[in-house]
């Protein structure tokens, strides 16, 4: 597993999403409220780039009539077929024992202990000023 | 009553020869109204007395129409078919009428004669309910007269009539229904309110006896996306006549975009083919598969539960020749469960009688 420094984090607001490119793999990093989830574009169904796709909340009903609207912004639908993908785990919501989006693990770095190493700066400078986006494959 | 148990018919027809025949079970009001607006009879279209479909030949007696004796009819079921119990739903065609007064006094006497000439005449017989849908207070009233009578054990409604069933203003019938311990069964036919496409009118009979299937789809997927089974957890629904082979194909379809608009009817949190195993059943006359085994094998395979299928002759509408009223096509090995368990399974107060 090797760290890859994938975006500042000035570059993904809260709420926004980035696709970047790590060795030839499409992932997609999302800002929820501070916290980033790297997830593979590629939507587990039929290969829906899950960038283009609409971030939504989750919703849910214990009756017929009742809509219960919770966690807005963490639901990602599939631009294709709009299958509904948790973005904290990657798990779909119709099926989510079976079908899933792979999930990297992320993290947020200080420049200055980017600029020492081991971690591989990918095509933009990193400055110690600055934190980043780092996500493991 | 012990009765010792071979089969359980799901689906038999007695037929109605007339208005006469209700005429005693009619109060003085609407009995004078029958003979003074000359009202003859209420057969529908969908079952025209002349077609083949709608009787066996043989079975048929003075004036063409077939299933108006219950001497007949049991030797048939029970006799010749080997039945032990059988439910008899009536397609008389009181869900024709439009006025909703009109349609509740029909209704009312509709189970009445079926109590008084069927119920009572042979204790291996049982009944639907057939309730004015015209009017849901009143069909709700309807279940209440007669559920105390444990003879019934079904509410009799067609596959096309107001609007489709999942609506919530017919919630009423399905608490009624679920309270009871009473199933929904859906029978082909319609009320005519509406095309029986959703085309617009068809030219001819056979376009509407096909469309049936379309009706039913249509009415599975308004039930479960409606919520009526989240509502009522414990309601089974019997389509009776439906010709049952539809259903795999539909149920794909159906769960495969329930995947992508589920948020629409949140309430729907499990595949449609999930809810349909548990809380659906299904007649096996007609069943539409060729008799070919292998293609017959398949067709089951495909409806992925042994639970789900009733027996029934759909006496005496004309669906096969001979005694054997089980389609060839379903493998022996599932007769008991179709025969026997399904049944008793799906009717709880079938229960009743074998004790």
């Amino acid at each position: 597993m090797a760290k890859h420094v994938v975006a500042a984090v000035a570059e993904i607001t809260p709420g926004g999403r980035k696709l970047v490119d790590v060795k030839g793999r499409p992932i997609v990093v999302f800002n929820l409220g501070g916290e980033f989830f790297a997830l593979s574009n590629r939507c587990p169904h039929r290969g829906g780039s899950l960038c283009h796709g609409k971030l939504v909340g989750l919703v849910e009903s214990s009756t017929p009539g009742e809509y219960r609207y919770s966690r807005r912004g963490e639901i990602i639908r599939c631009p294709w077929h709009s299958w509904e993908f948790d973005i904290r785990t990657g798990k779909s919501w119709c099926d989510p024992a079976r079908l899933r989006i792979r999930h990297y693990p992320v993290s947020v770095e200080a420049g200055a202990q980017l600029v020492e190493g081991p971690y591989v700066a990918e095509t933009f400078p990193v400055t110690v000023e600055d934190d980043y986006v780092v996500v493991e494959i | 009553m012990t009765i010792n148990l071979h089969a359980i018919d799901c689906d038999v027809h007695p037929t109605v020869p007339g208005m006469k025949a209700l005429l005693p079970y009619l109060d003085d009001y609407w009995r004078d109204s029958v003979e003074e607006r000359g009202i003859g009879s209420l057969e529908s279209i969908s079952y025209p007395p002349n077609s083949p479909l709608t009787a066996r030949d043989e079975w048929r007696g003075t004036g063409g129409l077939a299933g108006t004796d219950v001497t007949q009819l049991s030797e048939t079921v029970f006799g010749r078919f080997g039945s032990s119990l059988a439910i008899c739903n009536c397609l008389y065609g009181v869900q024709l009428v439009f006025a909703e007064d009109m349609a509740r006094a029909f209704t009312r006497a509709l189970n009445d004669w079926i109590v008084k000439e069927w119920l009572d005449k042979d204790a291996r017989l049982r009944a639907s309910i057939v309730v004015p849908l015209q009017n849901i207070e009143y069909a709700v009233d309807e279940i209440e007269r007669c559920a105390s009578d444990r003879r019934f054990v079904q509410v009799l409604v067609l596959a096309m009539e107001e609007a489709p069933l999942g609506r919530r203003s017919n919630w009423p019938v399905y608490a009624a229904a679920e309270r009871h311990g009473l199933p929904l069964g859906v029978h082909a036919g319609s009320a005519y309110r509406h095309p029986v496409t959703s085309l617009g009118w068809p030219s001819y009979y056979i376009e509407d006896y096909a469309a049936q299937a379309q009706g039913f789809q249509s009415q599975l997927t308004s039930l479960i996306a409606e919520g009526v089974f989240a509502k009522f957890p414990s309601l089974k629904v019997v389509l009776m006549e439906s010709g049952v082979t539809w259903l795999p194909g539909f149920l794909w379809r159906f769960s495969k975009f329930w995947r992508g608009l589920r948020t629409e009817v949140p309430w729907v949190d499990r595949p449609p083919d999930e809810i349909v195993r548990d809380h659906v059943r299904l007649t096996v006359q007609p069943f539409d598969v060729p008799e070919d085994s292998e293609a017959a094998e398949r067709a089951i395979e495909h409806l992925r539960s042994d639970d789900i299928l009733l027996f029934a002759s759909d006496y005496p509408h004309w669906q096969f020749d001979g005694d054997e009223a089980m389609p060839k096509a379903i493998p022996r090995a599932l007769y008991r469960k179709i025969l026997v368990d399904n049944p008793l399974a799906t009717y709880p107060r079938l229960k009743e009688a074998v004790r």
